[in-house]
């Protein structure tokens, strides 16, 4: 008896709970924030947590949208890649969210892919990857390959760059750099650079040992030809693997290293001053001297109570992401997925890092590129930039199958991975 | 794109003039002022190539206050005022940057960033400065300004170069040094405006030296783009012979890198070597007992930063014993709380400590945050010890594998001539005699797991150094430990020693064929394999001393 007695008053405090929240749905507008706050990816993914709660609470204080105040809603998914999956359902389904900002390996992104079109969710995704992808119902805030590697790869080229005629190719054993990497073997051997010229070397997560990596690329380079490498080494291996190369008096002017995936943030936990000139391509660098970046960094540090805090490139991407949603939101004057994405097509937003991004209907913005060089401070200091905005490129020119490939959403002509668009409003992924 | 792969964009003329004037640089320097006042604008130009123009102008001038000019360029401490446009040298002390003339070196007050307009270097430009440093302080009375003058003459290859080359070979005393300018001037002289027979000498003085830089230089020399068919033949001999020597030095070097993987190896399993080998618990929370005694160097250097900031180089040495009372209190916390009700249920042992260390990381995640913190290597700890052969040791390496040694060294001391390892063989031998021998059984293995625990700690300290210090910091390492002990011998010091070296070695020796991945999978299948035939290990434990 007492067993069921207990069981009535859980379920009376369900009901409540349930009706509480139903409440409580009337007057806000939830947003979704699914990043890892424990696990492998926290060290990345917990600031874009904080940028999130920030940039609601900066709507909020304008008084909202459309007349009603947002709520964030936190999940953890603990740099699991099924419970992204999970996680997201219950985003969806439970709380009922108006849009997602969420994930950081692509791994976790094609996780979350199946559930998100299945429920027709809006995903806004925030960070670099490798393209090859163009989801109705996520917005790649990120950069795309075309965005990123690709310039870079011209900068080493380059005769500022140091004009290298070989090329390391270092990863980490997943998805994201050797889809990459195969975009720029073909890129590299589109420029001249044969496979002879091309070393190619992937390490699971974590890999701590660089020493026989670094001592392989040494003797790679002195084999008479100027060498650079490129890095899609991910998370905590980086530092390790730059600590190695101090140890090993590699110079930035002899070997260049540059990496996609190394960020102020992924600096702060090391010595920067043997590391001097070794690059990293972005969209965005917290050195980047403009009006719109130095409030951002204002309002970041009184936000998170810490002066030494950094900024980085995904926190820029979250920042123009919210912001376009919340115009989209406003021009479709409601928050039901299908009138917001149609809005967002088109939408403009200022950079922190200069000029004006533009969400194209491939679900891509058009940003600006820049290389940076690491400093002694742990920032990195722009040194080469492109003209204007760079569209990004779902399909890669450089893969055969793929450059024939489409991505296009402007209804009623849509498709995302197709040869030409089709009419009507199915789904074709 | 040119065919010497390492000209830099500068007018032999102009480096000839470095070198001339370098070499009387301390005469007269007073009439260079208003050349030095137009060289210095020079150095601010809009565009990297007139920087780089601008660097070669102010070299030109041999003017003294070049060299501590150009060393700030390098460094990014040099800036155009922008209230006069003058150019200071910039010293960042807290927010402001402490100025001095660039001209005259005179102190000239501070400034904001805001006032400041920085000379940005790039890579390019770093080269060009670095050659530029190599002309005018080859002649320097500092020899390691000399060694570094030499190096950087001797990437630049420029004909410029020459004479003052020639200069410091005819004043040099130290024969190292006198080895490098030779190979310097051997480079300078392959170049291919000199007359044949020059570089055939200079070829074979440099196949004389087995270095990656040279074998750089011959590889390019045997290539097609090498118009004198007899330097190519000679560069291309002479390239067979260095590879050859390199591949000697390059096994070494292999086995040293062995060595010093075995040795983080060693040093992250040694604890578990007590906890596993000698009290037969599987503590998944091992690795975040090595993660706690890094933070504890963390927070060591912290305190150290705050209060003797003098101090800093000596807080491993504090870490060190602080280490291991952090994690061998947190060990015996553990074994008290968790592990004690558990003996004798190794499944339940296992599951609970694994919650444990999922406790431990997001516990430290919560205090310390979820980013890398920076734990500095001491100044003497940097660096690394290069032989005349391109053999590199980094000193930290060398530290570990030192270090783990002592540590190995230790616990044997303890377990075999302290009353506590004469207590901890005798519970681990026959746990009901040493009970009845009036040992208190429970007090023994408190201590022991306390004193595994505490040794995972200081092994913290040692990876803090060559890892990242973060809450995963010990994920890494917990398959690896009981891959070793396992291996090695449970039960058995001797056993995770020659374990960890020989898994170590067997793992550099395996990755420049199959790869870091495969060579990490095949070393794994090879220990299975290993342990079907050995169930035991390496060296097992013999008679009654194994109690099953």
């Amino acid at each position: 008896m007492v067993r069921n007695q207990r069981y009535v008053v859980f379920a009376g405090l369900l009901a409540a709970s349930t009706a509480l929240t139903g409440a409580a749905q009337a007057d806000t507008i939830k947003v979704g924030v699914l990043h890892s706050l424990s696990g492998t990816m926290a060290i990345s993914e917990t600031t874009l947590k904080d940028t999130m709660l920030m940039l609601v609470e900066e709507q909020n204080s304008k008084g909202g949208l459309l007349g009603k105040m947002l709520e964030p809603v936190v999940v953890d998914p603990a740099s699991n890649w099924p419970l992204f999956a999970e996680k997201a359902r219950e985003l969806i389904e439970q709380h009922e969210v108006a849009v997602i900002f969420g994930n950081w390996t692509s791994v976790s992104r094609k996780s979350v892919l199946p559930v998100i079109e299945e429920l027709n969710g809006l995903l806004f995704y925030p960070v670099q990857y490798e393209g090859e992808e163009s989801s109705r119902n996520v917005f790649y805030t990120g950069a795309a390959p075309n965005q990123q590697a690709i310039p870079a790869v011209d900068y080493l080229l380059s005769e500022d760059g140091g004009g290298a005629e070989r090329i390391v190719l270092l990863g980490t054993d997943y998805v994201y750099p050797r889809t990459t990497n195969k975009i720029l073997r073909a890129y590299l051997n589109a420029n001249g650079i044969a496979d002879a010229d091309i070393l190619e070397n992937y390490t699971p997560f974590g890999h701590a040992d660089w020493q026989t990596i670094v001592a392989d690329v040494k003797k790679f380079a002195s084999e008479g030809k100027r060498t650079a490498v490129v890095s899609t080494i991910n998370g905590d291996a980086n530092v390790p693997f730059y600590k190695e190369l101090a140890n090993q008096g590699i110079m930035a002017e002899d070997i260049p290293v540059v990496a996609f995936s190394v960020g102020e943030e992924e600096l702060a936990g090391l010595d920067t001053e043997p590391l001097v000139g070794h690059l990293a391509a972005w969209n965005y660098f917290m050195s980047v001297e403009t009006d719109e970046n130095e409030t951002f960094i204002e309002k970041w540090h009184a936000f998170i109570g810490d002066e030494d805090r950094v900024t980085n490139d995904p926190m820029e991407a979250h920042y123009i992401g919210f912001n376009m949603w919340v115009q989209a939101v406003q021009q479709a004057g409601t928050v039901e997925v299908d009138a917001v994405r149609q809005a967002m097509y088109g939408q403009t937003f200022r950079n922190l890092s200069g000029g004006v991004a533009v969400m194209n209907t491939n679900h891509h913005l058009s940003k600006p590129v820049l290389i940076g060089e690491i400093q002694s401070d742990g920032q990195f200091e722009t040194v080469w930039e492109t003209e204007g905005v760079v569209k990004g490129d779902a399909w890669s020119d450089f893969i055969p199958e793929s450059a024939k490939l489409t991505a296009d959403w402007t209804f009623p002509w849509v498709c995302g991975n197709c040869e030409a668009p089709k009419f009507g409003d199915t789904v074709d992924m | 794109m040119p065919t010497r792969g390492f000209a830099l964009p500068s007018p032999a003329a102009l480096l000839s003039g470095i070198a001339f004037l370098a070499a009387v640089a301390g005469g007269a320097p007073a009439g260079q002022a208003a050349t030095l006042e137009e060289a210095l604008q020079g150095l601010a130009a809009e565009s990297y190539k007139e920087r780089a123009v601008g660097v070669e102008v102010l070299a030109a001038t041999g003017h003294p206050r070049a060299i501590p000019v150009l060393e700030a360029m390098a460094k990014g401490q040099l800036f155009v005022r922008k209230a006069d446009g003058s150019i200071v040298i910039g010293d960042k002390t807290g927010k402001v940057y402490a100025l001095t003339d660039a001209a005259d070196g005179t102190a000239v007050g501070d400034a904001k960033k805001k006032e400041l307009k920085k000379v940005k270097v790039n890579n390019r430009l770093r080269g060009v400065i670095r050659a530029a440093l190599g002309g005018l302080t080859l002649l320097s009375s500092d020899p390691r300004q000399r060694a570094q003058a030499a190096a950087a003459v001797f990437a630049a290859r420029d004909a410029g170069a020459l004479e003052t080359v020639e200069q410091a070979i005819a004043r040099e005393e130290d024969a190292g040094l006198l080895d490098q300018l030779t190979l310097a001037k051997a480079a300078i002289e392959s170049n291919p405006e000199f007359p044949p027979d020059v570089r055939l000498a200079a070829v074979a003085r440099l196949a004389d030296s087995a270095l990656p830089e040279v074998r750089s230089l011959l590889a390019s020399l045997s290539q097609e783009g090498e118009a004198d068919a007899e330097v190519r033949a000679a560069a291309a001999t002479a390239l067979e012979a260095v590879e050859r020597d390199l591949a000697f030095w390059n096994l070494l070097g292999a086995i040293f890198q062995g060595l010093s993987l075995g040795s983080v190896l060693l040093l992250a399993a040694v604890g578990l070597a007590i906890t596993f080998g000698v009290m037969g618990v599987i503590n998944m929370a091992h690795g975040e007992l090595v993660m706690l005694g890094a933070y504890t160097t963390f927070v060591v250097q912290d305190i150290f930063r705050d209060l003797a900031p003098g101090g800093l180089d000596y807080s491993l040495a504090v870490a060190v014993p602080a280490a291991f009372l952090v994690a061998g209190a947190a060990g015996v916390a553990i074994e008290r709380g968790v592990i004690r009700w558990l003996y004798g249920r190794p499944f339940e042992t296992l599951l609970a400590t694994w919650g444990l260390s999922l406790i431990l990381q997001q516990l430290v995640r919560t205090v310390f945050g979820p980013t890398n913190r920076e734990v500095s290597s001491p100044s003497w700890l940097s660096g690394a010890f290069e032989t005349a052969t391109g053999l590199v040791l980094p000193y930290n390496r060398v530290a570990i594998i030192v270090f783990s040694l002592l540590v190995v060294g230790a616990i044997a001391l303890v377990l075999r001539r302290t009353a506590l390892g004469l207590y901890m063989r005798a519970v681990t031998q026959n746990r009901s005699m040493a009970s009845s021998m009036g040992i208190r059984t429970g007090w023994v293995d408190a201590a022991t797991f306390g004193l595994g625990a505490g040794i995972a700690g200081v092994a913290g300290v040692a990876l803090s150094q060559i890892d990242n210090v973060s809450p995963n910091l010990g994920q890494a390492y917990i398959v690896d430990s009981f891959m070793v002990v396992v291996f090695g011998g449970v039960g058995n010091l001797w056993g995770t020693l020659v374990g960890a070296m020989s898994l170590g070695v067997i793992n550099k020796f395996l990755e420049p064929f199959a790869g870091a991945v495969l060579a990490k999978i095949l070393v794994l299948v090879a220990i299975i394999l290993f342990i079907q035939k050995r169930p035991r290990g390496l060296f097992a434990l013999k008679g009654r001393a194994v109690e099953s």
